[in-house]
């Protein structure tokens, strides 16, 4: 039942405006509204009612195992959202002075120095939103580097065929056209295809390390010099950067610039699709172009840099300063790990990843990359039970969810066919991976003997499976009473 | 150690079956060469008992002030239960609904949502939202380009009276793909922009024309006839709109003539609607469109359908448009929305209701009426331009006041006032010229005190300067 469904007119039980609408006569009458919006008539209990149990429908890191492959869905520790909400915080307006801005100014100056340390990079901006805008302020510096060398005939980006689909619509968006490498059986990048793809026209190319396969790239150090005798920047996505935390950096591998998504590596809460952030780091070289705004430190003092401080800044992505409640999460995570722990982080991910797959591979799975490490993330391919039971790696993913499992990344990455992206992370107990692998032995039984079981999921949740044709056909987006 | 849960016995257990001697094993195909060193930089760990001392510190760090200060935040009342529920664990640590079926809460809330921010506008159709105000109008503007077929010129107008950093915002995100913005100066006298003016810059074919409402200086825009003008020459119009003025201002889908009626699409920032002003963020960009173009719409949909037994049910929708189909002909890069966000928007005004919304914004109207005629009533304080405001006015100090805007923010600050946004780098030739803002919040009691310490310090400076003329 929609909340529109609970209303009746003249229904209004919440002591939340003032009881009194003052008088808007001094307005001239055709700027005003002429028919109030059809909003709900609930009163404040019913909204409660209603919104909590919408909750109890979803599926959530706090409820369930939630593999989601290249997504990190990691413990989001509670004191990380209590103590960014303190009031201090909450109401401190984006234009107070500086000066009055201290406290927030301060965890954000440590944030940009703790970033730069873990990835190796010289300088970091906090402003862009998300993952995507991180990518564009990226991609974005990079086109600012060539042109403020006079260089404008770099109009190509290379992405390998593994990448997420950011990545080539963000080069588009910037102004470059794309070119895809494709990827080797082995997981890593052909090497040969890209000596072929560079030249003068090469203005980057934007790399996930480990790939979205799940693997190292061990090749990193040919590829960058490949980058770079072209004159090109390599770009470093930030996606998988919770696998090598505190063990390897992007600026020691030879990236230009970075973009890390603080929602993954540094635990802020994904709250069902967003906020996120895209903080993007540099090398010296990059460090004019980095978006606006960047807080610096003056005689103990923190402000803002702005245009005038900044002159090459690619510019603005945001009315103020990015996301400061989420930037303050991660702020708050990093201040828990440490540096001893954010080794950890790599290594207990690592070792989930791994351990997994070992047991995937011992449960009769097929893996997508046999015979290389996992590194957070691997990758099983259910192309052998589709072949024989004519089951897809959708249904195994809707029967997981009956059995009381957030179902991995289905369909992605688009190379292997029939795959799960089964990402475990580092807050996950070995109990639970275990209960996992059951749960996925268990289908893979079911495949064989009850196949109807993997088609009829889920049937324990509050929907069957949707019409999603019907959805895309008959748009109905919006309540019209 | 924090947050993870592994026992010496379990790590054991787990590298058996892997086949590894250590964990250190596991990363063996990566360089030993290129290796991370100890990250000094970053301090050692602390427990939560120490962080919370730390981030108190902080927190208390930051000013306390009386807040007048607009300008694109603001500040709200927010019923508690908004963000008690929002922060339940199955909204907070949810991600994308991927996986409909297990998604159901998100998916019809965001339904809900679209709902609702259709209803406020008058637009047909909503997306799940973008980051926030200004990257929306920049994903607008992008959307014009593509929808507005007829037109090749990709050069859209922006009047000045559009908040200065959405316009900035605007311009980093669309310079890569050819788009052009052409300025519209506003009327000095009205503080809005005429429709003369905007003649005088429509030079030839234009894409689309974007008009906030209200405008940066809190000024009414002749919406009606600047939009029945647009769509004469086949230009698009863009509405930038503070959804919380909209429960009472004609809203964005009503505007114009009936027959080619209302704004093709509408942007603006949610803030208002449910998100504390938390130093800048997050907060939500709104998006919504007329139906003939909800396939150039960027960012997430979520639309109604209904299970195998015919039972209601959520599902994102035209998927197609969205990077992880398309790649590079997608409609946008936006990979998310600002869920979290949306979620406590959506309880807020369902809490609120249309009354509760239209009561608020009538007495953010009212007390700024009352606020600007007690500080007006000092001498040297003036309301910069005629026309209707609503709950934001520009107010300029003349010569009589002897005071830059800056001193005089800065002297308002020290008496525990945040007294408005110094308009004088973005728009000089206003002079010395402040935006000052209430809210439903400020009451008669904090007017009193705003007014109070406005003719303290510009008299205080009268009589300093009277004093150095002396010496």
């Amino acid at each position: 039942m929609l909340i529109f469904e609970h209303s009746s007119e003249g229904r209004n039980g919440a002591p939340q405006s003032p009881v009194e609408k003052a008088s808007l006569s001094a307005l001239p009458e055709n700027l005003l509204r002429k028919t109030q919006a059809a909003l709900p008539e609930v009163s404040e209990l019913q909204a409660v009612r209603h919104f909590t149990r919408l909750s109890q429908k979803n599926f959530s890191i706090d409820t369930e195992f939630y593999p989601l492959g290249s997504c990190t869905m990691k413990y989001n520790p509670r004191a990380c959202n209590s103590l960014a909400m303190l009031p201090g915080f909450l109401n401190a307006h984006p234009l107070t002075p500086d000066e009055q801005n201290q406290g927030f100014l301060a965890c954000m100056h440590d944030l940009q120095s703790m970033l730069c340390e873990a990835t190796g990079m010289a300088a970091f901006s906090l402003a862009p939103m998300a993952g995507a805008q991180g990518e564009f302020a990226g991609v974005a510096m990079i086109d600012a580097y060539h042109k403020s060398r006079g260089d404008d005939q770099r109009k190509e980006i290379l992405v390998p065929d593994a990448a997420h689909g950011t990545n080539p619509a963000t080069a588009v968006m910037c102004g470059f056209s794309v070119k895809e490498i494709p990827t080797l059986d082995n997981g890593d990048v052909d090497l040969d295809a890209l000596k072929q793809a560079v030249g003068p026209q090469t203005a980057g190319l934007m790399l996930t390390n480990p790939s979205t396969l799940g693997v190292f790239e061990r090749n990193i150090e040919a590829i960058a010099k490949v980058i770079h005798e072209a004159g090109g920047l390599l770009y470093y996505d930030g996606a998988n950067l919770n696998a090598i935390l505190g063990k390897i950096r992007p600026g020691d591998m030879g990236f230009d610039v970075i973009h890390s998504n603080l929602h993954k590596t540094f635990s802020t809460p994904h709250g069902g699709g967003g906020p996120g952030s895209g903080a993007v780091g540099v090398a010296e070289r990059l460090k004019p172009f980095l978006p606006l705004p960047v807080v610096t430190k003056e005689n103990e003092n923190y402000r803002y840099l702005t245009a005038q401080d900044c002159p090459e800044s690619i510019g603005r992505l945001s009315a103020f300063m990015g996301n400061p409640g989420v930037l303050l999460r991660a702020y708050i995570y990093m201040r828990f790990l440490g540096r001893e722990g954010m080794v950890r982080v790599a290594e207990f991910a690592t070792l989930n990843a791994n351990y997994m797959m070992a047991e995937a591979k011992t449960r009769g799975f097929t893996l997508a990359i046999d015979s290389r490490r996992a590194s957070h993330e691997f990758i099983i391919t259910l192309k052998n039970e589709a072949r024989d039971y004519h089951v897809s790696a959708m249904d195994f993913a809707k029967r997981l969810l009956d059995l009381g499992y957030h179902a991995p990344t289905t369909y992605f990455p688009l190379l292997v066919p029939e795959c799960l992206l089964i990402e475990p992370t580092e807050s996950e107990a070995k109990e639970a991976l275990d209960g996992f692998m059951d749960a996925l032995e268990q289908i893979k039984k079911e495949a064989k003997e009850t196949p109807e079981l993997l088609h009829a999921a889920p049937q324990t949740l509050p929907v069957k499976r949707l019409d999603e044709v019907r959805a895309a056909k008959q748009l109905d987006l919006a309540y019209k009473g | 150690m924090p947050f993870i849960p592994h026992t010496e016995t379990e790590i054991t257990q787990m590298l058996n079956t892997i086949g590894a001697d250590s964990i250190d094993d596991l990363f063996d195909e990566i360089p030993v060469h290129l290796r991370a060193a100890v990250m000094d930089a970053i301090p050692t760990g602390m427990n939560e008992m120490e962080i919370a001392r730390l981030m108190k510190q902080r927190a208390e760090l930051n000013t306390k002030a009386l807040c007048f200060l607009g300008a694109g935040s603001y500040q709200h009342h927010i019923p508690s239960a908004v963000w008690e529920i929002t922060t339940r664990g199955e909204f907070y640590s949810a991600y994308t609904p991927y996986q409909a079926e297990a998604s159901q809460g998100t998916l019809q809330l965001t339904y809900e949502f679209q709902s609702m921010m259709t209803a406020l506008t008058a637009m047909d159709v909503s997306n799940a939202s973008m980051y926030d105000g200004a990257s929306s109008l920049a994903e607008a503007i992008l959307m014009a380009v593509r929808a507005n077929r007829k037109s090749k010129s990709r050069k859209i107008l922006i009047p000045t009276t559009v908040n200065p950093v959405y316009r900035q915002t605007a311009h980093t995100i669309v310079k890569g793909q050819q788009v052009e913005l052409v300025d519209v100066p506003y009327d000095k006298a009205s503080g809005t922009v005429n429709l003369e003016q905007i003649k005088q810059q429509a030079d030839g074919d234009i894409t689309a024309i974007v008009l906030q409402q209200p405008n940066f200086f809190g000024c009414l825009e002749a919406v009606d006839e600047i939009t029945d003008w647009a769509h004469e020459n086949n230009i698009l119009v863009i509405a930038v709109v503070n959804p919380l003025v909209m429960s009472v201002i004609n809203p964005p889908g009503e505007w114009g003539a009936e027959a080619n009626k209302g704004a093709d699409i509408a942007c603006g920032d949610g803030q208002p609607l449910g998100a504390p002003m938390s130093a800048g963020g997050p907060y939500y960009g709104l998006l919504c469109c007329k139906q003939a173009y909800v396939r150039q719409m960027p960012g997430r949909i979520v639309g109604r359908t209904v299970d195998l037994d015919g039972k209601e049910g959520f599902v994102l929708t035209l998927q197609a448009r969205e990077q992880h189909i398309r790649r590079s002909k997608a409609t946008s890069n936006i990979c998310t929305n600002q869920g979290l966000v949306v979620t406590a928007s959506t309880i807020h005004m369902s809490i609120m209701g249309a009354k509760g919304l239209e009561n608020t914004a009538a007495a953010c109207f009212a007390n700024n009426n009352k606020l600007v005629e007690k500080l007006t009533a000092i001498d040297g304080v003036n309301k910069c331009f005629s026309g209707s405001h609503f709950h934001e006015t520009v107010l300029v100090f003349d010569e009589k006041s002897g005071q830059s805007a800056a001193t005089v923010l800065a002297a308002l600050m020290d008496k525990g006032i945040l007294g408005g946004f110094n308009l004088s780098q973005d728009y000089p030739e206003l002079g010395n010229a402040i935006l000052v803002c209430t809210t439903e919040m400020r009451n008669d009691d904090d007017i009193e005190a705003y007014a109070k310490a406005m003719k303290e310090v510009l008299t205080s400076a009268v009589k300093n300067e009277t004093l150095a003329e002396t010496a």
